[in-house]
């Protein structure tokens, strides 16, 4: 296997773009971040989106978006993995350059998610659950993960204040990040009076509903050595697959396929939990931060929500986690995602994320998770 | 416009709680699968789901999808049966601040939805206090 690197990243500024396509989100990301990279040629394209169909009735977007990029008749392919799609993208770019079939490849993620209203958004990512066995029965996302939630508060005494504590810590980051859709403070007390979503969650505990895009450019870390840049390399990665129905899992608050998919990334990297200085993990709602950095092995099973309430996994803390502030603050255009994981990792490594510099950042991880965690990827970046 | 098929060929399952017991293991499935989760077996005796259960977790849905927003404020729970499988489904039938985990359930047969995306009535269960 070829050592592979990331050796560009773009990103325009997330939230609700009502003046703005699918089509031209993606290309002002992919532009930026092939002017990062200083590479112009581009071997194929992979691009995460989740429901491009039920959000603006587009299907076969790799090849709109190769079209629309000017760079037809490269192979370019849409992978779905529900939110994880951008993750898989990213993963599917380490594969064919590490296999060398490819020397660099683009690895967008993008989703175009305020076309529809509300309650058609609520539809559209509700079918990443078991339609016939959750949907049928009217269960929402926020819905399966109050169902975690209240599993965990009463199995582990997690509390409503340290999932709240959740998302101020996510805000207290975003407010750093301009890129942000949602670049302010919050407080415990704004999220536990906020609006009842599915209860124990409210609406403050979610993630928002975004249009955003974001790309990321791999190469062989032979082609990355030629750029004169800080070099990134990919030293890890992991995938794996749970049963997309809750109700078919041993442990309702287990997250099982993001333990699977990080023990993958830790071993092929061959490091520990300790060895990793900061995190990006899929907060969609407050209560799956608590359970990744649980099944990453950060802290105790048990013991994710008395780490937030510690400061364990704030800016400072023992292990940021979310420095970019998360889906929660930074939005969650759910294939983009993934690849906004990256971006923000590749920033902290590079000494490139301004007031929200982790200090001394030489290794970080991404987790990326479909569902109610039917999927989940796991990669792991250094700075060599 | 989508044919009733997808909602008549799970009518065993919604209307009978037809599940499959492992020949092997003995683990049951719901719904019915082509091969054992437990133990990789590829046959089944037809089986029925137990009756009664008791809530294991649940939540009130505020913010509905379309098919079913006339309905909200609903329950829905997971509830595992006496014969050890996990279900999904609606509590009706109960005030919400009754709802507690380890509650006692039991199936009934309930109307879901007046109309969906098939032009049909959904038909399926949903759980009442036992």
């Amino acid at each position: 296997m070829r050592e592979v690197a990331v050796i560009g990243v773009g990103m325009t500024k997330w939230g609700e773009l009502w003046e703005k396509s699918l089509r031209q989100i993606f290309v002002e990301s992919a532009l930026l971040a092939l002017e990062d990279s200083g590479v112009s040629r581009v071997d194929s394209m992979y691009i995460g989106s989740m429901s491009p169909g039920l959000f603006i009735g587009q299907e076969h977007i790799a090849s709109l978006l190769a079209d629309y990029l000017g760079k037809t008749p490269i192979p370019a392919a849409r992978v779905e993995s529900a939110c994880a799609s951008g993750g898989l993208a990213l993963r599917q770019g380490f594969i064919e350059v590490a296999s060398g079939l490819s020397d660099i490849v683009l690895v967008g993620g993008v989703e175009k998610m305020t076309d529809v209203d509300g309650s058609e958004a609520t539809y559209a990512l509700g079918t990443a659950a078991d339609q016939e066995y959750e949907g049928f029965h009217g269960i929402t996302f926020p819905g399966l993960y109050a169902l975690i939630a209240r599993a965990h508060m009463a199995k582990y005494g997690t509390t409503r204040e340290q999932l709240a504590m959740v998302a101020v810590k996510n805000h207290d980051n975003g407010s750093l990040n301009p890129l942000a859709q949602y670049p302010f403070k919050i407080t415990v007390d704004a999220v536990l009076n906020s609006v009842l979503v599915a209860d124990p969650l409210r609406v403050l505990d979610c993630s928002p509903i975004t249009d955003g895009a974001a790309v990321v450019i791999l190469s062989s870390l032979s082609t990355a050595r030629k750029l004169k840049k800080p070099l990134i390399k990919i030293i890890g990665s992991g995938h794996a697959t749970d049963t997309i129905a809750l109700s078919s899992r041993k442990d309702i608050t287990w997250l099982e396929s993001t333990f699977q998919a990080g023990q993958q990334a830790y071993k092929m990297a061959g490091k520990k939990p300790k060895n990793i200085d900061l995190v990006e993990v899929h907060d969609c709602f407050t209560i799956a931060e608590i359970c990744v950095t649980e099944a990453l092995g950060f802290f105790e099973i048990g013991k994710g929500g008395e780490a937030v309430q510690k400061g364990l996994t704030s800016l400072k803390g023992k292990i940021p986690v979310n420095s970019s502030g998360g889906l929660k603050a930074k939005g969650h255009p759910v294939g983009a995602t993934g690849v906004a994981q990256v971006i923000e990792i590749v920033k902290q490594l590079r000494g490139d994320a301004g007031q929200r510099q982790v200090k001394k950042a030489r290794i970080g991880m991404t987790q990326n998770m479909g569902g109610s965690g039917g999927s989940a990827l796991v990669h792991i970046f250094e700075r060599i | 416009m989508p044919t009733p098929s997808r909602a008549w060929r799970e009518f065993p399952q919604r209307y009978r709680l037809e599940a499959a017991k492992c020949k092997k293991c003995g683990a049951v499935s719901f719904p019915p699968r082509l091969v054992c989760p437990v133990c990789g077996w590829r046959e089944f005796a037809k089986t029925k789901l137990a009756a009664e259960g008791k809530i294991l977790t649940y939540t009130i849905i505020r913010v509905a999808p379309h098919q079913c927003a006339d309905q909200a404020p609903y329950a829905v729970a997971i509830v595992e049966l006496s014969d050890g499988v996990k279900v999904t489904g609606q509590v009706v039938d109960c005030d919400f601040d009754k709802i507690k985990i380890g509650l006692k359930v039991k199936f009934e047969f309930r109307k879901m939805y007046s109309e969906g995306e098939a032009g049909v009535i959904y038909y399926g269960y949903k759980f009442v206090p036992a």
